[in-house]
């Protein structure tokens, strides 16, 4: 048979190296067109109408007065809109757009298209808005609290208790084993309360698209996001259309991390477009960014954790409350799900609460919802280690979960690698180089599922011998290389013959958002399938030709041959040879695949922290920082490395700086990047990447996701460091200076 | 609306253009001349995306009006190759992988060339600060400054 050996294949040729990305010369000379490059004839500009209060209702919106003014094509509110299908897009269309209340500081109330963006502006400035101003609340466990303002009523779900504020939407809960028992068994058992800021993902490309709508509804959208076939599905919702009716394109993508996964302006740059019949571009500000696009959950958190004199976890138990804005969304239960994931325990629990606030809906940001609950397990793991003078690294050893643990959420792991990443850590010369006064080492373990999803993958043999491949996920960091670059190994061909591109949604069948480290994974799996798919039809033409059985001929290397003496001496054929003769012997061949994959793996990491905390200041300084994470097998090892660094910092930022601040009149502080301040190249060393792998059986080449996983174990293992450094536990983030400054003279 | 009439040189080449009083030199390289390899980020001379050469300064070119630029020479990122080739700069971003999603590059790679111009020889901390200006939220800068030292061995060599 073709192809049967390939399954084993252990040595790569392609995989593993570290060519030049296909997409590298347009990012590197301006040539790239990203959400906002691109630009229409007769094309109109669009704006947002945002209020900059908390909680409101709506009383009325006159705009007679902007439709009056010159060049003012079309204006819109949420009553242009029809009714949705589902809750779930009418809670997105209402992010987009307030209907009878404004929930949110930045809520957008109206949208403008005119025929320059400063008649725009005038026009917003003409739009009268009548408010009648509400209480409101933007504190997580304010909110929870009976008496609270409630941002919108009949969201509980039936198994929330009475006990708290219509605030409270949801509830989950996970774990096994008596806790009480475990907490017996214990040498000591601490509980801490945790609060963690809400972050945005900062990606460096605001918002951007650009649409175009007709009167039967065909429509165009081009738009920066992390899934075109999302967008589709929500925006083609919202317009009342089908989905083929509407094409949407995804441009070259500046950053998401999450936050591009729904949408913010796309429908709305579609409303105003058929409303004034000409094509409508919509580019948000930074201010609008911050203030209406997702940030992630801000959280409180309670952690009881008991521990032996040994170093064992006898009994854990977490109280998570995610604050995720003012709609519901389920990363409650991601944090849940995800507190406990590195430890085998024996008793174990995690509850989890979603609560609204007068917040901008939270988008997911790379691992959504196990940052904060995993900062705060991690935390009371190295208090528990010093209390009763263990070694932090040796104590997660020794509770480390492994193939066969049965998880707290409930599965039971396959093979996964944090035994692996531990024990290289604890090897690595960082873990015993010396520390001076004021400095201080963190460690942090730091786990994500990771997920597959739906995929469609087209191959093409093209009659030169070159490929291409047709996928339909945004290349968000080098992801044409890692796919092209594995179509290439199992072909057997050069690298520099295929070219990856990516498609609309209307040249591709469905593929979800590019999210949850999904892409190498599950579009590397189809395409390594839809390759295999091609390759028994160039062994079946071959056959053909040789006119013997198709089970007579093999592939190798790029190469059919016969598969031994009995088949015949014929001189084996490169897949170029077939390609040149495939209009001869049957047509055009390609391979395809679609799958719904499983088998993600879940990813695991450990790093390690240290700072330098100046006493007089309260400033820490990373001095130096070290990340260890399973990546099954990389395939483009520069790219797994950048997705180790870039979480890390992000994460380091999110430890030390990075905040919503909202003032007493419920209005964002810091909508800007000057006062919301991201790590700069000033702050910060080298970050040593340290990739195990450790095969994902559910890959082909092993493969596992390696996207998000860096950024859970940051926040911890810093916090751990500055502790330790201090001489004082912090439970709260972010650890700035003016607080960590506070709590140093609090001590003296 | 009154729009002034400026004239420039924009890598190398002589052009004019008509501006509002408001626009900035951003706006004018993005939406009057299509030149859209230079981003805008934020708007307000914070994040570098925009980053451009003005008269041998490194500029934020949203906080420069169209209206006061005329008779400078400018260079954008779509002047740094030069015939096709690219500089050694661009040549090491991509062989060190220094851009994941690639839109602070632009901004990156003209800050980087004027530090060049100025100190051939830069340590990693000269690097790191004169870089503080350009964001990046992808790659934690790591690859970045590699790439800019490695660049800078090269033509010094
Ligand atoms: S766009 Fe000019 S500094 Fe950000
Ligand atoms: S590569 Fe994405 S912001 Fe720098």
């Amino acid at each position: 048979m073709c192809s049967k050996k390939d399954e084993m294949k252990k040595k790569f040729r392609v995989v593993g190296t570290r060519p030049i990305r296909p997409d590298g010369i347009e990012k590197v000379t301006g040539q790239a067109l990203y959400g906002a490059d691109l630009h229409a004839p007769n094309m109109l500009v669009g704006k947002m109408l945002r209020i900059n209060e908390p909680h409101a209702i709506i009383k009325s919106i006159n705009i007679s007065k902007a439709q009056k003014l010159p060049g003012v094509k079309a204006i819109i509110t949420f009553q242009d809109f029809m009714e949705v299908s589902t809750n779930k897009t009418n809670d997105i269309l209402e992010n987009c757009l307030a209907n009878k209340k404004v929930l949110y500081d930045g809520h957008a109330v109206a949208a403008v298209a005119a025929i320059n963006s400063e008649i725009a502006k005038k026009a917003l400035d003409l739009i009268d808005i009548e408010l009648e101003m509400l209480p409101f609340v933007v504190d997580v466990d304010t909110a929870m609290q009976k008496g609270s303002p409630v941002v919108q009523l009949g969201r509980k779900h039936e198994n929330v208790s009475d006990d708290f504020s219509d605030n409270v939407t949801s509830f989950c809960s996970f774990g096994h084993g008596i806790l009480e028992d475990g907490y017996k068994n214990a040498a000591k058992v601490i509980e801490r309360s945790f609060k963690t800021p809400s972050v945005h993902q900062g990606y460096i490309e605001p918002h951007a698209c650009l649409a175009s709508m007709t009167a039967d509804g065909r429509s165009d959208l081009w738009c920066c996001t992390q899934g075109q076939y999302n967008v589709r599905a929500i925006c083609a919702d919202i317009m009342g259309i089908e989905e083929s009716k509407l094409r949407v394109t995804a441009s070259e993508i500046g950053g998401g991390f999450g936050g591009k996964t729904t949408v913010f302006i796309e429908p709305i740059a579609l409303a105003l477009s058929l409303k004034a019949g000409h094509p409508v571009k919509i580019v948000m500000t930074r201010e609008e960014v911050f203030k209406a696009t997702g940030p992630t959950v801000s959280s409180s958190i309670d952690i009881k954790m008991g521990m032996s004199k040994l170093g064992i976890i006898t009994a854990a138990h977490a109280v998570i409350r995610y604050e995720g804005g003012a709609f519901p969304n389920e990363t409650y239960e991601l944090g849940a799900q995800s507190a406990f994931a590195a430890y085998d325990l024996k008793a174990v629990k995690s509850e989890g609460y979603n609560v609204l606030t007068n917040r901008p809906a939270q988008a997911a940001y790379r691992a959504p919802g196990a940052p904060q609950a995993i900062f705060a397990v991690e935390s009371a793991v190295d208090e528990l280690c010093e209390q009763l003078n263990l070694d932090p690294l040796e104590t997660r050893l020794k509770n480390a979960a492994k193939k066969g643990t049965k998880a707290s959420y409930g599965p039971t792991f396959d093979e996964i690698g944090l035994i692996a990443t531990l024990e290289s850590a604890k090897k690595h010369p960082h873990y015993a180089a010396p520390l001076a006064q004021n400095q201080g080492r963190g460690i942090s373990c730091g786990f994500w599922f990771n997920f597959g999803g739906n995929t469609c993958v087209s191959l093409n043999i093209n009659f030169d011998g070159t490929v291409g491949i047709i996928e339909g996920n945004p290349d968000i960091g080098g992801s044409r290389a890692s796919i092209s670059q594995m179509a290439a190994e199992e072909l057997g061909i050069p690298l520099e013959r295929i070219r990856t591109v990516i498609a609309d949604t209307n040249s591709l069948g469905h593929n979800d958002v590019t999210d949850g480290s999904r892409v190498t994974f599950s579009v590397g799996l189809a395409t390594i399938k839809a390759a295999k798919a091609a390759k028994k039809e160039m062994c079946k033409r071959v056959a053909k030709l040789w006119k013997i059985h198709e089970d007579a001929v093999i592939w190798k290397d790029g190469y059919v041959l016969p598969a031994g003496p009995n088949a015949g001496d014929q001189e084996p054929l490169s897949l170029k040879e077939i390609a040149a003769m495939s209009a001869q012997t049957g047509g055009p061949i390609a391979g395809h695949h679609e799958v719904n994959a499983e088998g993600a793996g879940v990813s695991f990491g450990v790093h390690l922290v240290d700072v330098e905390v100046d006493p007089e200041t309260g400033q820490t300084k990373i001095l130096r920082y070290t990340v260890f994470q399973d990546a099954g097998k990389a395939v483009h090892p520069s790219y797994v490395e950048g997705q180790m660094q870039g979480g890390s910092v992000q994460g380091i930022g999110w430890a030390l700086n990075e905040e919503y601040i909202y003032d007493s009149s419920g209005k964002l502080q810091n909508s800007g990047f000057l006062d919301y301040r991201i790590p700069v190249a000033s702050d910060l060393p080298m970050i040593e990447p340290v990739i195990l792998e450790i095969p994902n059986p559910g890959h082909p080449y092993g493969v596992r996701g390696v996207g998000e996983t860096s950024i859970v174990p940051p926040l911890a293992a810093i916090c751990n460091a500055v502790s330790r450094a201090t001489n004082i536990r912090f439970t709260e983030l972010p650890l700035s200076p003016p607080k960590v400054l506070s709590a140093i003279l609090g001590k003296e | 609306m009154n729009k002034i009439r400026v004239g420039v040189s924009v890598n190398n080449d002589k052009i004019e253009f008509l501006c509002s009083p408001e626009d900035t030199v951003l706006d004018v390289l993005r939406d009057n001349l299509r030149l859209t390899g230079t981003k805008e980020g934020c708007g307000t001379g914070d994040c570098g995306a925009c980053s451009i050469i003005l008269d041998d300064k490194l500029v934020c070119s949203c906080l420069v009006l169209a209206g006061e630029v005329e008779g400078s020479e400018i260079s954008t990122i779509e002047g740094m190759a030069i015939d096709g080739k690219l500089h050694p700069l661009q040549q090491n971003f991509l062989k060190h992988a220094a851009l994941q999603c690639g839109i602070c590059t632009p901004g990156i790679l003209i800050a980087a060339k004027a530090l060049l111009e100025r100190n051939p020889d830069p340590t990693e901390t000269e690097v790191r600060y004169w870089l503080a200006g350009n964001l990046c939220r992808c790659t934690g800068y790591d690859k970045i400054i590699r790439a800019v030292m490695d660049a800078a061995a090269e033509m010094r060599s």
